[in-house]
């Protein structure tokens, strides 16, 4: 079973086309790393595997037709910034990923509060489990987000700009975090970002999205100046330095994945 | 004082009393979760048109309070749907309402000291006929916000990873404004349509100061609900000044003091408050 399977998929939002003829299989354990400029349409990707927006064409997931609240998929957001007053601790997200869609209260459980504490401990945050949301650093927050996402033991890890707003050492900690699962797990991931670099070693194939159009295939293949030209119909220049891509365009920033963070 | 408590008004307003604490208690922290502090006095004033209303047509006013209520609920849930929209379309209501409420009261010239009582809350003229009613839809509110309370939660803190999940995000905000308005509806036969803030928001607010754990927050918010409501229904018996005043006057009083010993708490608790 594939993991992720779409064929002939077509996307419009208001008028404009997303995607069309999108066609890909993701085989079980395989990172998919998703790039594109604001509004290309890379968390519409996402919002299309989780059965929220309705892509013509065939799309499967895990096997079956998308459905909202599929327990066998993670999701890891952005980092945001919470009120530090909110009374919610790391340890209440993370249950809210195990069982916080069902209906009723969340009364006090032994087995769930295990189940969470191991999956805390499991990426290292068992340490501030106790500590409210607003007051945890934005590596922290991202360690909670983690431990929400695999609290349910996926198989299909959604990650929607995760290291957006963190700093570079937190960035690394928690693509290692991610890594470190799919190795276990086995598990795949479609980690969507607006920076490659972070997880270029991490990444089998990219996934970019440019004004309605798409590219696939492996990082050799995608990130490369004639591919990229390709995509944006306008010379871009792609240049590796260090392990490092960097691309560059005569328009001006391509709006994608150059962003440069070199201290 | 004990004397007080053999006049029959006295026992309707100390048990109407806790009885609209624990709802208010329990209510609020979902309000200040949600930050809809802006609907809460929306969906009052509103309530008031209802009243009003209700009144000139002959009718129950706390039945025409809840239907407006009701009313403005479901009126915000389906203008407000955008965050930034949400606000714009609690000010739009209120202030259409607030328009039909003079109307009302223009119409009906005798009206005048029964706007005051709704306006500012009268916990002495609750009858045993108004309790009976208080306690079913108290009891309604509470079963139904105990239905919708897990996932409710997981859409206030957290909505794209709820929405991710299965949550229906939406359903719940309307859902959770109809409870709401319930809430008011029951809350303003205490401290009136103008104070309903005090106790709906207060108590959850200074809960909050006070606590990270989510069961506990809810127990001191039902606790400063319940001392404030029934602290100022006595304080009404025994000075004879409103109770409404007594009750806002507490509920301040208890959100500074949870202001002022809040941050001391989690800085001798380091990053984890009590």
């Amino acid at each position: 079973m594939n993991a992720v399977r779409i064929e002939a998929s077509r996307l419009e939002l208001g008028g404009r086309q997303i995607w069309s003829g999108l066609t890909l299989d993701l085989r079980q354990g395989e990172f998919l790393t998703v790039i594109g400029p604001n509004g290309a349409g890379k968390t519409s990707f996402l919002k299309a595997l989780l059965g929220l927006l309705p892509a013509s064409g065939s799309i499967e997931v895990l096997g079956s037709h998308p459905r909202r609240g599929d327990p066998r998929i993670g999701y890891v957001p952005q980092q945001k910034s919470i009120d530090p007053d909110l009374p919610v601790r790391g340890r209440d997200l993370v249950r809210m990923g195990l069982d916080g869609a069902r209906w009723g209260l969340a009364l006090p459980s032994g087995p769930i509060d295990s189940q969470v504490t191991a999956t805390l401990t499991s990426v290292g945050a068992a340490r501030f489990a106790d500590v409210p949301l607003g007051r945890l650093s934005g590596g922290e927050q991202q360690r909670v987000r983690i431990a929400q996402a695999l609290v349910g033991q996926p198989e299909l890890l959604l990650c929607d700009e995760p290291l957006l707003s963190l700093d570079l050492h937190v960035q690394r900690e928690v693509c290692e975090l991610i890594g470190e699962w799919r190795t276990r797990a086995g598990g795949t991931v479609v980690f969507v970002t607006h920076d490659v670099n972070p997880v270029l070693g991490l990444t089998d194939r990219v996934l970019a999205f440019v004004g309605g159009r798409w590219a696939l295939g492996t990082p050799d293949e995608v990130l490369t100046s004639e591919a990229l030209s390709r995509l944006y119909e306008s010379p871009v220049a792609v240049i590796r330095h260090e392990g490092r891509v960097i691309v560059l365009s005569d328009v001006g920033d391509p709006g994608g994945f150059h962003h440069d963070h070199q201290p | 004082m004990i004397e007080l408590l053999h006049y029959a008004f006295v026992q309707n307003a100390l048990v109407a009393g806790v009885v609209i604490a624990v709802v208010a208690g329990l209510v609020g922290p979902y309000v200040v979760m949600r930050n809809l502090s802006f609907a809460v006095h929306g969906l009052a004033e509103v309530g008031f048109t209802g009243a009003a209303g209700a009144v000139l047509f002959g009718l129950d006013p706390i039945a025409g309070l809840l239907a407006g209520a009701l009313l403005a609920a479901v009126g915000i849930g389906t203008l407000g749907v955008r965050l930034r929209d949400r606000d714009v379309a609690i000010g739009s209501i209120l202030a259409f309402g607030l328009g039909l409420g003079v109307l009302f009261l223009t119409l009906y010239t005798r009206y005048a000291t029964e706007a005051f009582t709704i306006l500012f809350g009268t916990i002495t003229a609750v009858s045993r006929s108004d309790l009976v009613l208080l306690v079913v839809l108290a009891a309604g509110t509470l079963l139904a916000l105990a239905a919708i309370s897990r996932p409710l939660i997981f859409a206030s803190v957290d909505p794209e990873v709820a929405e991710a999940k299965g949550v229906p995000v939406g359903l719940l905000s309307i859902a959770f404004l109809v409870i709401l308005a319930a809430a008011v509806a029951e809350a303003v036969q205490v401290v009136g349509v103008l104070l309903v803030l005090t106790l709906l928001i207060t108590p959850a607010a200074a809960a909050q100061k006070l606590t990270a754990r989510p069961l506990l927050a809810n127990l001191l918010s039902v606790l400063i609900a319940f001392v404030c409501t029934l602290g100022g229904i006595l304080a009404s018996l025994v000075t004879l000044y409103p109770a409404s005043f007594y009750v806002a006057t507490l509920s301040f009083l208890t959100y500074v003091a949870a202001r002022l010993v809040g941050p001391r708490l989690s800085r001798r608790a380091g990053r984890v408050p009590l």
